[in-house]
């Protein structure tokens, strides 16, 4: 889908602060914000090491709730949402009839007929049409609720510490875990989630209280060594922990399998959208699948850039950066040899020059703020 | 240390600072903080014959690439090999220990055609960026 870009920017309810924080604006699907304050270096390492708040307000919420809820979100979801208790939330992908992803997205359960479900800001709209067609002949209300919320990622091994000094209920939640609660007389819902391979939590409140949950954060948590943190940081961190990125990692095109998450799809339960098509690929085997791969020599891999096995390109990198955590070049793409162990040589090709690299297990980087808790 | 001020600039944010018959050049101030967090640096290597306005190094942020500029034609005679191992040097020390090379100026007077430190200052507060 392309960005209608005469269409005016989107402002998050916190713009203004961002602006008066020295944020550096940029357009991201629509969306004016922050890529970042001083450094992306700086901004990654708080949150390695401390902590940092992000706004994620883009992204979009909707509200899945009646007799029909659970059946619905069975129909449309992957992973599994039977496995879930009140106060419970799981990522899924989202996925049509070929098994290529619509969409991946975490969803909580608030009540036995409630659910919540958090989608990308690139696909939002897209995610509620679609959602709206599936619902049809079920007994279930989708409301989406994006105008409404904004959204904190508050990140890193001081998250809890930080969170909890404010909003002290938020303290015992485990990993995805999620907490309806009233925050400054607004409902809110607070999740034990995250994009950065830290522990964390979101905090999803309506936009007129968001700003004062923002400053409160930064107030409180300034001498913990607290950040406020742009997308590149945001980006930086996912792609060091193994999370996809929509739009460039998955798509209508490219499988959960493929993608490496067979984990988010569970074959036992019923029938879901795009199973059958799963079932047959993985019976046939997978053709192409995304794998890791580091630099051996220092440089800065993109996306694009062509992959080689020998003299084979074997496919090109759909997210590269350069890792701040390894200092060093780290990337993943669809590679046509899905077999390729770690320890395989191939080489990237940057400015034109083959650069030697290896193949790694993702995630690149695992972090102690979540012991073995996936 | 190369005085900022002694500099002449192009508008491409090298700088190039005459030393006897040699010139050493480097990113400007300006030009490194815009850029912040440079990662990487791909020099050119010595004896490489440069033009003026030649794409002959690379600098990377974590965001995004950007060429470098010979400010005058030469040829390159010395890299700084720290920034292999220590990019960052680019944002920490622009006109000293984050120089990029050094070359024997071929063409006489082209650096002198470069805005000297006032000017850019100037061009810096009018550019469009």
């Amino acid at each position: 889908m392309g960005m209608n870009t005469a269409e005016a920017a989107r402002r998050t309810a916190l713009y203004g602060l961002h602006r008066s924080a020295g944020g550096k604006m940029v357009d991201f699907h629509g969306w004016e914000l922050p890529v970042q304050y001083s450094s992306v270096m700086r901004e990654h390492h708080a949150v390695r090491r401390a902590c940092g708040i992000f706004d994620v307000s883009h992204m979009g919420q909707v509200e899945i709730t009646g007799p029909d809820a659970l059946a619905f979100l069975q129909k449309v979801n992957s992973n599994d949402a039977a496995r879930l208790q009140d106060g419970g939330a799981m990522y899924s992908h989202l996925l049509n009839e070929r098994g290529g992803v619509v969409d991946d997205v975490i969803f909580s359960r608030l009540g036995p007929k409630r659910f919540f479900m958090v989608v990308n800001a690139a696909t939002a709209d897209k995610d509620f049409a679609w959602l709206l067609k599936q619902a049809e002949g079920l007994d279930v209300e989708v409301e989406n609720r994006s105008d409404y919320f904004g959204m904190i990622a508050v990140q890193g091994p001081l998250a809890a510490r930080i969170l909890s000094d404010i909003v002290p209920e938020a303290e015992p939640l485990k990993r995805f875990g999620a907490l309806e609660l009233e925050l400054y007389g607004r409902d809110a819902l607070i999740t034990r989630t995250g994009y950065t391979g830290e522990d964390g939590f979101e905090v999803i409140v309506p936009n007129e209280i968001s700003p004062r949950i923002w400053e409160t954060l930064r107030a409180s948590g300034a001498s913990y060594g607290l950040l406020p943190c742009g997308l590149g940081a945001r980006d930086t961190l996912r792609l060091e922990a193994g999370y996809l990125l929509y739009g460039s990692d998955i798509d209508n095109e490219h499988t959960p399998l493929e993608a490496g998450y067979g984990w988010v799809v569970k074959f036992s339960k019923e029938d879901f959208i795009g199973k059958a098509a799963l079932e047959k690929q993985k019976r046939e085997g997978l053709r192409r699948k995304l794998l890791g791969l580091r630099l051996s020599e220092r440089g800065v891999p993109r996306a694009g850039a062509p992959v080689r096995f020998g003299e084979e390109q074997m496919g090109v990198l759909c997210s590269a950066t350069f890792s701040p955590t390894l200092q060093a070049g780290i990337g993943v793409g669809y590679l046509s040899q899905p077999g390729l162990a770690a320890g395989a040589k191939v080489s990237v090709e940057l400015h034109g020059r083959r650069i030697p690299a290896e193949i790694v297990p993702v995630p690149f980087y695992k972090s102690k703020s979540l012991g073995d808790k996936k | 240390m190369t005085n900022p001020e002694s500099c002449r600039y192009a508008k491409s944010h090298e700088w190039v600072c005459l030393e006897g018959d040699g010139a050493v050049v480097g990113l400007s101030d300006h030009a490194q903080k815009e850029i912040t967090d440079v990662v990487f640096v791909e020099l050119p290597k010595v004896g490489r014959k440069v033009g003026q306005g030649e794409a002959v190094a690379v600098v990377e942020s974590v965001k995004a690439a950007f060429d470098f500029y010979a400010p005058v034609s030469g040829e390159v005679c010395a890299v700084n090999e720290e920034l292999s191992s220590n990019p960052a040097l680019v944002n920490q020390s622009p006109h000293d220990k984050g120089w990029f090379f050094k070359l024997k100026p071929s063409v006489p007077g082209e650096a002198r055609q470069l805005m000297d430190h006032a000017a850019y200052q100037e061009f810096l507060k009018t550019a469009a960026h």
